[in-house]
């Protein structure tokens, strides 16, 4: 039972963590603060994947020692793993056969995903903050409950327009 | 199934300390009104990730987020946070109410779901035995590059990345769009004259007209 | 004057920003070896920049790395990766088969070393490009950081 709660609570912790960003996005009125929430969720996604990439007694995903033979060399020192190469077709991939490792490697995909992510991530938060400023300089507020307020007003003074424009048209 | 429990008991505390020290930071984010701290929260939040990162061995990753989260998203939300207020309004006292009933019932969900999942380190769970593990074996041959994230970043996955750097592009663009190229404060400041900034070499006749951005 | 209480944030920075972009290059250039590659690259580049941005003024820092430098910058680093990719289309291969680059057979890797290469680049560029960007944009927006905001 310990055994089954050890092995599962950074699942837990991670889940607290983005309930907690889940919270800062609902609640908040301040639309700044609820990016910063926006981010907070994403980081705990990434670090999921990055948990689910684990694997027990492994090392970070760079070949070394025996793994690498020739580390560094020229192309002219690339003989020794030529070995392990089977003649196949030009396309990328099917060119080699998997061969065992001596050392053990975390998995890496959740890695390469994740390290995007982040990037693209910033980028979309900066789009989001630009339209934040420009909501700014709109409505000279970033609470959304006034946002909201005022467009509603806008609205109802728009259909107060149209009525009255209808009326003198009718009359 | 022994995972965690054979690793060194010295893991397992970075590990508790990493998490706790997040939840700490998140929970301040959550309770604070001041942007500015709140900004500054998020930068740590950022740059405690990135220790735990190197903890599960994505060092690519760490590498990363320490630069983006810490460096470049703590900079973008200050300057937005410049552009438009310092403090968020207070909340209403029962408008916490549904948020907490509906993220608790998610956690609640969500946890009853990881009962399902594999256990931490599990070599032979699904996620280490597909294409992943492949990479890192038949990387050596295929490509020669030890740094198995950038061959599989760069070159298995060279279709993935180029639409994550359009995408960069992209966002850089429509930032510009919506704001402006930037020009503004550097016409500004030629037409203030140089007195302020002693050093500046631009003669006024170089004064850019001044971009309407607003 | 205002000029004197920075002092020591100007000499020390004025040291460090070329320590920054160095170690942007090398990040780049060695991240077929360790940690690092074209987008940890670009985002440390941009920050130099910024970091400079942020102790010497805004206009100085445009005066240096201009606005339509960095628009530039971001659009040809993805027409460097695209390019690579068309590159090995005209080899022969697929689209962005380091492979084909120079017609190797499997197992030799210079394409791969000079094809990751020249991508990791190509993201370098756009990434320092679009990051200083939405830097420039950000900033362009109030005359400069001023002291008394703080």
């Amino acid at each position: 039972m310990l055994e089954f709660i050890l092995e599962r609570a950074n699942y837990w912790a991670i889940i607290g963590l983005m309930m907690i960003g889940l919270y800062i996005t609902f609640a908040s009125g301040n639309l700044i603060k609820r990016l910063v929430g926006l981010s907070t969720f994403q980081t705990s996604v990434f670090l999921f994947y990055v948990t689910l990439g684990k694997v027990a007694g492994g090392t970070a995903p760079i070949l070394f020692g025996a793994d690498a033979p020739a580390h560094g060399g020229g192309y002219g020192a690339e003989e020794a793993h030529h070995a392990v190469t089977v003649p196949g077709g030009q396309a990328l991939g099917n060119a080699s056969a998997p061969v065992e490792l001596v050392n053990t490697y975390s998995n890496v995909l959740p890695h390469v995903l994740m390290l995007t992510a982040i990037v693209v991530g910033v980028a979309t938060l900066s789009v989001g903050l630009a339209l934040i400023v420009r909501i700014r300089e709109a409505y000279g507020t970033i609470e959304s409950d006034e946002v909201s307020e005022i467009d509603l007003e806008t609205a109802l003074a728009q259909e107060a327009e149209i009525d009255q424009w209808l009326n003198g048209a009718g009359a | 199934m022994t995972g965690v429990l054979e690793g060194d008991i010295g893991m397992a505390l970075v590990n508790i300390l990493l998490l706790a020290v997040l939840f700490v930071v998140a929970i301040a984010i959550a309770r604070l009104r001041s942007l500015f701290a709140i900004v500054m929260l998020s930068g740590i939040y950022s740059l405690v990730s990135a220790t735990w990162y190197v903890v599960v061995d994505a060092v690519d990753v760490a590498f990363t987020e320490a630069a983006v989260g810490a460096g470049m998203s703590t900079i973008v939300l200050l300057g937005a946070m410049l552009l438009t207020s310092r403090t968020a309004k207070p909340d209403k006292k029962f408008a916490r109410l549904g948020p907490l009933l509906v993220v608790v019932a998610t956690g609640v969900m969500l946890i009853y779901a990881t009962v399902d999942l594999p256990a931490l380190g599990d070599p032979n769970s699904p996620v280490n035995t597909g294409v992943g593990m492949q990479y890192v074996q038949i990387n050596w041959a295929d490509t020669g590059i030890p740094n198995v994230v950038t061959s599989v970043l760069g070159s298995y996955r060279g279709f993935d990345t180029l639409g994550e750097t359009a995408v960069v592009f992209l966002a850089g663009l429509s930032v510009a769009l919506l704001l402006g190229f930037g020009e503004r404060s550097l016409a500004e400041s030629i037409r203030r004259g140089d007195k302020v900034h002693g050093r500046g070499k631009a003669a006024p006749s170089q004064a850019k007209p001044e971009e309407d951005a607003s | 004057m205002n000029d004197d209480h920075h002092v020591i944030l100007r000499v020390v920075s004025k040291m460090l920003i070329p320590v920054i972009v160095m170690f942007a290059f090398y990040t780049q250039f060695h991240g077929d070896f360790g940690p690092g590659g074209g987008f940890q690259a670009g985002i440390i580049f941009a920050v130099g920049v910024i970091l400079y941005a942020l102790v010497f003024g805004v206009p100085s820092a445009m005066r240096a790395v201009p606005p339509v430098f960095t628009r530039a910058l971001a659009a040809i680093g993805v027409l460097l990766y695209s390019g690579v990719g068309y590159w090995a289309l005209l080899q022969g291969g697929n689209f962005l088969e380091y492979q084909a680059l120079f017609q190797e057979p499997p197992g030799k890797h210079k394409g791969q070393h000079i094809g990751i290469l020249l991508i990791e680049l190509g993201v370098l560029f756009a990434v320092a490009g679009a990051m200083l960007t939405i830097f420039y944009a950000f900033a362009g927006r109030v005359a400069e950081i001023r002291d008394k905001d703080w």
